[in-house]
């Protein structure tokens, strides 16, 4: 049973995050009291002049109303407002405007239709879904730049353990930063409504001890090694459509419109989060990507069953 | 305070804030997309000033604005003469539109889908230019009455809110003019 | 104290052809097709939007049925889209409005002493192409696949965002049945809202200053004066839309250097005044009917009309807080935390101003009464979670999940909804001239209640624990099962409430309590004539001498005017 992975923003283990979770500690606050004067007013009001009257032809002494109070309590809601204000402004500059040390760690994520790319572009790593980082400590911090982009329609990258979101939109550039300070895996989706299997782009953030960060930095660079048992259904993938929109590192693929492949078994799901990555399930995909993600934009290749074989001999190679 | 008289101005001016919104949203476009344009022709290069359409078309306020009057004061015939000359006023600021197009379609190539100047040139420009007819069918109305003999002293409450709606669309192109033909360029 | 009715005299020819006309319901259907009388436009505005709250309101069952738990595939991705896309717009477009204007078309004009609004057969032109615009709307589930085979009824969210509504992403004409029902019903509204500012303008009794109008006729002003601001815009991007989607414009195509966030500012700049539109009316029903049942005068009666001027004019300067996370920056960000944190003192001055007129008074917990009730708390829990929304970082969390949904729905249903039962219940017998049951009306009331409670408080959490909105499944293992669960059991209790209201309403036509001019004991002008009224409103307008008509001729020793 898969453990529960619940993101929740009041659980947060990235600086952003903390700085959210305590600003909302402090809103809730002022929004609870707020809450139990004004309804204790009302409770008690309605209780105590709902009770039956003792003449209730005789009309209630009318009051039309009194400046004074008024004043008031237009005042004081004024000057919570100014406060909350205040409060609100410094969040919002103190997250926009972290300064990017010159060393940290950058990467690209570019919003399609139903998945995330993921680019290191100063490593050389391009991967789908599936964002790996360092973990952070106050001795060494080692935030996270992320460029956002897209290249169809307003996605939203959310991961609330790590910050808050920031929409990913074409034309245009965004930019948001995590620091994560615990190891573990993260999970988060779309959060723009972008099309038919918007609920089907998860993301996960794998968040590594500095060494190990760097042991999955060297694998992804790596070319995936040549395994000759695979041979029939590499040339297979080189001459189907496939590379049409895949690239493999180290073969003529360089298509851009589909997820990178050199290291699809490094990565747990398929279609962003549409199946666990397992071979049955890979297998199943590329036979007919729209059985496990209907309207995935990826056509199914119509190939027969040693076809499907020969290629699946290769794709588990990718490791 | 129940007159009809009230009841038809405070209708107009109700009508002519809506407009002024929807045109605000259109000229809010075009200045946004002002020199973002991918492509294509620039708005220095194929547009010129309309100098003759827009004389026609703002003295054409003066000229409804006297038939109004001249309706106030009884003078159908004159208010007749006076609606005609801003008919004809209003169109020729039509044609002089429709030359335009034609020159910027035609011989410079520039259509609603060639550029960010052309997605907003055409629709912010032809929907000034629908109000235009939309005016000169109301005017025309009135002027046929006129000739008809329809028309009286007691409707001139009536032309003159047709009147309003005729200076809120001259209004408009002063807007359009300035922000198209003046600031675009 | 309820005078015996008096019958109207048939006084003018208008009631002896009434009187003498052919009936049947050839005859009846005809009087109610033609009709510019804005009462009974008022009543089809109503019923209208009542019909389209039920099919709303299924759209909303299926969707929880399919949420209730994760994995579910009884709606399939494509339906579940599409539902939540026309339950959206039903609600807004369908329900909200013309119940809204609908009330303000009945209303407006017995409040200050009108024979009917300034343009009746504008009026009637209004109420036709809002029923033809929802009709547009839903023809798309009937009318066939489109040009590419891509469905029919919309699936791009009530916003539409670009460029998602872009042809390349949306092929088909599901788009276009949006786009267009919506933007022909908004004609609608704009011709409506200039009618009542014309009437409320120009049309008041003698003696009815600005001054001494009801709070509700000020809340119908000011809201039409908005929406004569405000909708052209949404109509404008609409028309921008449709350039783009059949004459190749590029106004929101991204790949050609258009924006996707101007379609936000202008979709935006309309929607959230839009739904102060929605909303302030209803405060308006609050503010005739608490004074009613308390017995006393509204408490500030200026205050409360400069609070909703104010609202009016404060949450026009709001728009982009539905924008916190595209990227405009700390200053426009920090600029529209603050204008929308200051939009919330208006608004919490009001329930003061409620409460304020409670306090002090001999309540008369009728069903009006007790709806109005609920919608205090759901209400100041629907503020105080808004102001949650405009500190801008911890937008940046809630935005865009269940949180929201939560809060809007605590805002346009647990406030807005309710406050139109308390209308309904209270001006039902002026309408009709006969009472709803009281009893039956507890029921409604508490099925409601606890229906709506257990929906939505319970929809902040998945929210919280980082569940988005507009999915049509979710993972097992994100936590949010048991959580969703609840919240689709409390549908069937509000689905109750709805069905046993509308037996009632179909009961009391008929056999309902005979209601007579006042049964409330209310002092504003509406309660000064016949109940139903007749065509022409008033045989005599009574002396408006205060804001309370009726209460200066009851108490001719102690009136209000002095005290104004």
């Amino acid at each position: 049973m898969t453990p529960i992975q619940t993101p929740s923003i009041f659980a947060p283990v990235s600086t952003p995050a903390f700085a959210i979770r305590d600003l909302s500690f402090f809103v809730l606050a002022i929004m609870a009291a707020i809450f139990l004067i004004v309804a204790g007013i009302a409770i008690y009001t309605l209780i105590r002049f709902g009770r039956r009257p003792t003449n209730p032809q005789a009309e209630p002494a009318q009051v039309y109303g009194s400046t004074q109070i008024e004043l008031a309590w237009t005042v004081v809601p004024l000057l919570i407002v100014v406060v909350l204000f205040l409060v609100t402004a410094r969040y919002i500059y103190g997250i926009e405007r972290r300064p990017q040390p010159p060393d940290a760690l950058e990467l690209t994520v570019v919003g399609h239709q139903w998945w995330w790319e993921i680019r290191y572009p100063k490593l050389g790593i391009v991967t789908a879904n599936e964002i790996h980082v360092p973990v952070s400590d106050a001795a060494n911090p080692a935030p996270t730049f992320i460029t956002l982009e897209s290249v169809d329609v307003a996605h939203s990258f959310w991961v609330p353990q790590l910050a808050g979101k920031m929409d990913v939109i074409p034309n245009k550039t965004n930019r948001v930063w995590i620091e994560p300070q615990q190891v573990g895996t993260y999970v988060g989706q779309c959060a723009e409504y972008c099309g038919l299997q918007h609920a089907l782009m998860l993301l996960v953030v794998v968040v590594h001890p500095k060494d190990e960060f760097r042991k999955w930095v060297a694998a992804q660079q790596a070319a995936p090694a040549e395994v000759p048992t695979a041979r029939e259904g590499r040339e297979l993938f080189a001459s189907l459509a496939c590379i049409n929109c895949h690239s493999v590192r180290g073969t003529p693929g360089n298509g851009v419109f589909g997820p990178d492949l050199t290291h699809l078994m490094s990565r747990s799901t398929l279609g962003a989060g549409a199946a666990s990555n397992t071979p049955a399930n890979l297998r199943a995909w590329v036979k007919d990507p729209s059985a496990l993600k209907a309207g995935a934009l990826m056509p199914g290749m119509k190939l027969d069953d040693a076809q499907l074989d020969q290629l699946l001999a290769y794709l588990v190679t990718l490791r | 305070m129940n007159s009809a008289a009230s009841r038809g101005r405070a209708g107009v001016i109700g009508f002519i804030v809506a407009e002024a919104s929807l045109f605000g949203v259109f000229v809010v476009a075009y200045l946004f997309y002002l020199g973002k344009s991918v492509t294509g022709p620039t708005p220095r290069e194929v547009l010129d000033l309309p100098i003759v359409g827009t004389l026609c078309l703002l003295s054409s306020s003066v000229t409804v604005a006297l038939a109004a009057r001249a309706l106030a004061a009884a003078r159908v015939t004159r208010a007749g003469f006076w609606l005609f000359v801003t008919v004809v006023l209003g169109l020729a600021f039509l044609g002089s539109t429709a030359r335009e197009w034609r020159r910027l379609i035609v011989d410079r190539g520039l259509t609603i889908g060639t550029n960010l100047f052309g997605t907003t040139f055409y629709p912010l420009v032809g929907l000034h230019a629908s109000h235009v007819i939309l005016g000169l069918i109301m005017l025309g109305l009135c002027l046929a009455l006129a000739c008809s003999g329809a028309l009286k002293a007691i409707h001139a409450e009536r032309v003159e809110l047709v009147s309003w709606y005729w200076h809120f669309v001259d209004g408009v192109w002063v807007v359009v003019f300035t922000v198209v033909y003046v600031i675009g360029r | 104290m309820a005078t015996a009715p008096v019958p109207a005299p048939l006084s003018t020819p208008h009631d002896i052809i009434e009187a003498s006309s052919p009936s049947g319901l050839a005859a009846t259907l005809h009087d109610w097709v033609v009709t510019v009388d804005h009462k009974r436009l008022g009543i089809m505005y109503v019923v209208t939007g009542l019909v389209f709250l039920v099919i709303g309101g299924v759209e909303a069952f299926l969707m929880r049925l399919q949420l209730a738990q994760s994995g579910l595939t009884l709606v399939p991705a494509e339906t579940f889209n599409r539902l939540f896309t026309l339950h959206g717009t039903t609600m807004v477009f369908l329900v909200g409005i013309p119940i809204v204007f609908g009330f303000a078309n009945y209303l407006v004009p017995l409040m200050i002493g009108a024979r009917d609004l300034a343009f009746p057969r504008l009026n009637a032109f209004g109420f036709w192409i809002l029923l033809f615009g929802g009709v547009l709307l839903y023809w798309s589930f009937v009318g066939g696949d489109g040009l590419y085979g891509a469905g029919s009824a919309p699936a791009v969210g009530w916003f539409a965002y670009a460029p998602l509504t872009e042809r390349a992403f949306t092929p088909g004409n599901a788009t276009d049945y949006w786009n267009l029902s919506v933007l022909v019903t908004g004609f609608g509204t704009i011709a409506t809202a200039i009618n009542l500012i014309a009437t409320i303008a120009t049309m008041r009794a003698p003696g009815m200053t600005l001054g001494r109008m009801p709070v509700y006729v000020w809340t119908v002003l000011t809201v039409s004066a908005m929406t004569l601001i405000i909708l052209p815009p949404l109509s404008a991007a609409q028309i921008m839309l449709l350039l783009d989607r059949f004459l190749g414009a590029h106004y929101f195509d991204t790949q050609a250097g258009g924006s996707a966030i101007i379609w936000q500012h202008f979709f935006w700049f309309f929607g959230h005044p839009e739904v102060y539109i929605l909303m302030v009316p209803g405060f308006g029903f609050v503010s005739e009917i608490i004074p009613v049942f308390s017995r006393k005068v509204i408490f500030g009666y200026v205050t409360l009309v400069a609070a909703t001027v104010s609202i009016g004019a404060v949450a026009m300067s709001t728009w982009a807080h539905h924008m916190f996370t595209v990227g405009m920056g700390g200053t426009l960000n920090s600029f529209f935390a603050a204008s929308t944190m200051l939009v919330a003192v208006p608004t919490g001055v009001k329930i003061f101003n409620w409460l304020g007129t409670l306090y002090g008074g001999k309540l008369r917990f009728r069903t009006p009464l007790l709806f109005c009730c609920a919608f205090l708390f759901q209400f100041l829990c629907a503020g105080l979670t808004g102001v949650m929304l405009a500190v801008a970082p911890f937008d940046w969390q809630l935005t865009d999940s269940y949180f929201v949904v939560a809060h809007f729905h605590f805002v346009l249903f647990g406030a807005l909804i309710f406050t139109i039962f308390a209308a309904l219940y209270y001006w039902f017998p002026k309408a009709t001239g006969r009472m709803l049951s009281e009893r039956v009306g507890r029921w409604v009331f508490w099925l409601l209640v606890v229906g709506f409670n257990v929906t939505f408080v319970t929809m902040h959490f998945p929210g919280v624990l980082g569940m988005p909105r507009r999915i049509y499944t979710y993972p097992a293992d994100r936590g949010w099962d048991l959580l969703n669960l609840v919240t689709t059991l409390g549908v069937p209790l509000q689905a109750l409430a709805v069905l046993i209201f509308v037996i009632n309403v179909v009961y009391s036509l008929r056999h309902g309590a005979p209601a007579g001019d006042n049964p409330w004991e209310a002092w504003t002008l509406e309660w000064a004539t016949t109940s139903p009224p007749p065509a022409y409103n008033f045989a005599t307008v009574p002396p408006v001498t205060s804001r309370r008509p009726l209460w200066d001729a009851q108490h001719p020793d102690d009136p209000d005017w002095p005290h104004e």
